[in-house]
């Protein structure tokens, strides 16, 4: 198997705002590998777009990266380069950002500029990253635009982001992001302002689009549907830890988790009975000020161990093939 | 489904809501969106009726029509009023419908901007009993004490301000706040949308609890179908304006008679890798209501149209006991819906 391209190990990335510590993102391990597609999921609060931000270090003020390191790889026998050592806004970093990895916003319409043409915009990107002229930069922003299917690209081209309805803006995102041709993707809720049929187009854009590039594609949500449907690995993140990660299939059929068992037996399915109650997960999340100490579910979770589960905080440990989970029933420190 | 004879709470007929376009510096009217364009539908005591549709339906306008938060343009909404009287609530005049509000009550999307950040739980659930000058001071504060622990809240925080509340606790404050008069009829639009998963399911059962509790009767306005699919006697799928179907829950989702409902279903994401297959895409865009088709006005989306749906339009009509559809080739078509 190919070496992952992009390497993300014990990220810790904390907010300090005046009133206390954030710990957004709290050691996250994740591994990106060619023309597959990593889901990470989880609730509000849970750092799924912290570490996205964090990855592409356009973390904002007051936060930053504490420790822990990003690795990107361009190619197999290549040692990679550590982004958490770059400068955030030096030359390196801002080639890296759209050649290298390019992200797609969750609102299509309050990215991109509203006073330049949706073809202006991609234009102004491929002469940044790839030096050609203007006329062969408007030929590949059309050629984009074909690309992701928008009707008519060469009138399109010189539309505004308010001339186009919501699913044709995030094509028209896409498109910029891919305009570049980067090897990695990061969709954070690509479809979440999006009405279903419009969804599931976007989706199906996505995975034809991966296919024919070989891009990998990092798609955060909190939509368990669209990771059954997208996703060839799982992480499963809660108050900024990853509690659980592994192959799609295991996740959905064989979570070890309490959270991740919890989260799919409430999420709401559309084959589920008539008129019937769903089991619930109690309590709520708590507030990244009220961070429970040890496992930060432990308040909610139906399998507390007291005397351990508060005050341990639980290591990722092996419980299956590439299968990882955070939890105390399945080993850990001797209390 | 409820049984035959029951009472009917609200009877909607011919329901339309146009907005003018204006355009130029005299305002002059252009056009005119056809956001409700013939709707009629009822809604059962006790019952859950769900509107379902995308962006753009007319749902949401169909909700506040009823409400009169909107004034409709034509149609009649009767509403059999507590007092046993069936009332018009289109025709009637603002101080006519003052006393029909505390009937009808509304849940909305978001928790963080449906309540007022400087009141407390106790301003904001006793507002209406304030407003409908219900009670005394001492009176109000016992049905505050009562409404919280309904819904779930410890009465305790009553004297607290809505920022100390997570979202799904907010979404409590505003279900006993829509409860505070006993009404018969909530609208609720989006209420989980706007949640976490996890929350999600805890408002979803409270909801479904009270109806069982207090004999409420609930018109649902969602988008999303796995919920609908689990709070709803009765679907109705709403497209550019109309009404295309109207059927009991579970003949609506295992099968759907419109092509329509077919696609949407079809784009809801299964929530089990296994399940993953090719896929029945719907093409284009929703039709736009100030301009929409002519004929049905899905046919330009349409893998089944033919000839006859570019020019005629079809109506509404029972083609099962109590299953309504709105589409030419209703009776030839075999569609796929989802099984349980």
């Amino acid at each position: 198997m190919n070496r992952p391209i992009l390497e993300v190990r014990d990220l810790r990335t904390y907010f300090f705002p005046e009133e206390g510590t954030v710990r957004a993102v709290d050691g996250a391990h994740l591994d990106v590998y060619p023309r597959r597609t990593l889901g990470i999921v989880g609730e509000s609060g849970c750092g799924k777009s912290v570490t996205a931000r964090s990855i592409l270090r356009i973390v904002e003020r007051p936060g930053r990266i504490v420790s822990g390191s990003i690795l990107l790889r361009r190619d197999n026998a290549d040692a990679g380069v550590d982004l958490t050592q770059l400068t955030p806004d030096g030359r390196e970093m801002r080639h890296i950002r759209g050649e290298d990895i390019a992200l797609i916003f969750q609102e299509p319409m309050t990215s991109f500029s509203p006073v330049h043409t949706i073809g202006s915009q991609i234009v102004e990107t491929v002469r940044l990253h790839q030096g050609v002229g203007k006329r062969q930069a408007r030929e590949r922003a059309v050629e984009a635009l074909r690309l992701v299917g928008v009707p008519s690209p060469e009138r399109r081209v010189d539309e505004y982001a308010f001339q186009l309805s919501g699913g044709l803006r995030q094509r028209a995102m896409i498109a910029l992001a891919l305009s570049c041709s980067p090897r990695i993707l990061i969709a954070d809720e690509p479809t979440t302002a999006l009405d279903v049929t419009t969804q599931a187009q976007i989706l199906a854009l996505l995975a034809d689009l991966q296919r024919r590039e070989g891009m990998a594609i990092i798609l955060i949500t909190h939509n368990l549907g669209v990771v059954a449907e997208m996703c060839d690995e799982v992480a499963v993140m809660y108050l900024g830890r990853v509690v659980e990660q592994g192959p799609v299939d295991t996740i959905f059929h064989d979570p070890k988790h309490p959270y991740t068992r919890a989260l799919l037996r409430s999420m709401p399915s559309i084959k589920a009975r008539v008129r019937s109650r769903l089991p619930v997960i109690e309590g709520s999340i708590p507030h990244p000020y009220n961070r429970p100490p040890g496992c930060p579910f432990h308040p909610r979770c139906p399998e507390f161990m007291p005397g351990r589960c508060d005050q341990i905080e639980p290591p990722s440990l092996a419980v299956g093939d590439g299968h990882d989970a955070a939890c105390l029933l399945y080993g850990g420190p001797a209390g | 489904m409820s049984p035959p004879g029951a009472v009917r709470l609200l009877d909607v007929q011919g329901l339309r809501k146009h907005f003018p376009i204006r355009k130029g510096f005299l305002r002059r009217q252009v056009g005119v969106v056809r956001a409700v364009d013939d709707v009629s539908f009822h809604v059962e005591k006790g019952e859950t009726l769900s509107l379902v549709g995308e962006s753009g339906c007319g749902k949401t306008t169909t909700s506040r029509c009823i409400l009169r938060a909107l004034t409709p343009t034509e149609g009649r909404i009767l509403f059999h009023a507590a007092s046993g009287q069936v009332l018009d609530v289109a025709a009637l005049s603002k101080r006519e419908l003052q006393p029909l509000r505390r009937q009808m009550q509304m849940i909305f999307q978001d928790p963080f901007s449906s309540l007022n950040p400087r009141r407390t739980l106790l301003d904001i659930v006793a507002e209406p009993l304030v407003a409908n000058g219900v009670g005394n001071r001492e009176e109000r504060l016992a049905r505050v004490v009562e409404l919280l622990r309904l819904v779930g809240l410890r009465p305790e925080y009553m004297r607290r301000y809505p920022h100390a509340f997570s979202g799904g606790q907010r979404q409590r404050v505003g279900i006993a706040r829509a409860l505070a008069l006993n009404p018969s009829l909530v609208v609720a639009d989006e209420p989980v949308s706007a949640l976490d998963v996890s929350v999600q399911a805890q408002i979803l059962n409270l909801m479904q609890d009270l109806q069982a509790q207090l004999g409420l009767t609930y018109l649902f306005v969602a988008h999303d179908l796995s919920v609908v699919r689990l709070v709803s006697d009765r679907v109705a799928v709403m497209y550019v304006g109309r009404i295309v179907e109207l059927a009991p829950t579970e003949a609506i989702f295992a099968t759907p008679l419109h092509p329509y409902t077919e696609a949407l279903l079809a784009a809801v994401p299964k929530p089990d890798p296994r399940l993953r297959g090719e896929r029945l895409l719907l093409e284009g865009e929703v039709a736009d209501p100030s301009n929409p088709p002519p004929g049905c006005h899905f046919h330009p989306r349409c893998r089944y149209a033919t000839e006859q749906c570019r020019t005629e339009t079809p109506s509404l009509q029972e083609i099962t006991p109590g299953h309504a559809v709105s589409c030419h080739r209703a009776r030839e078509l075999s569609l796929r819906g989802v099984a349980e």
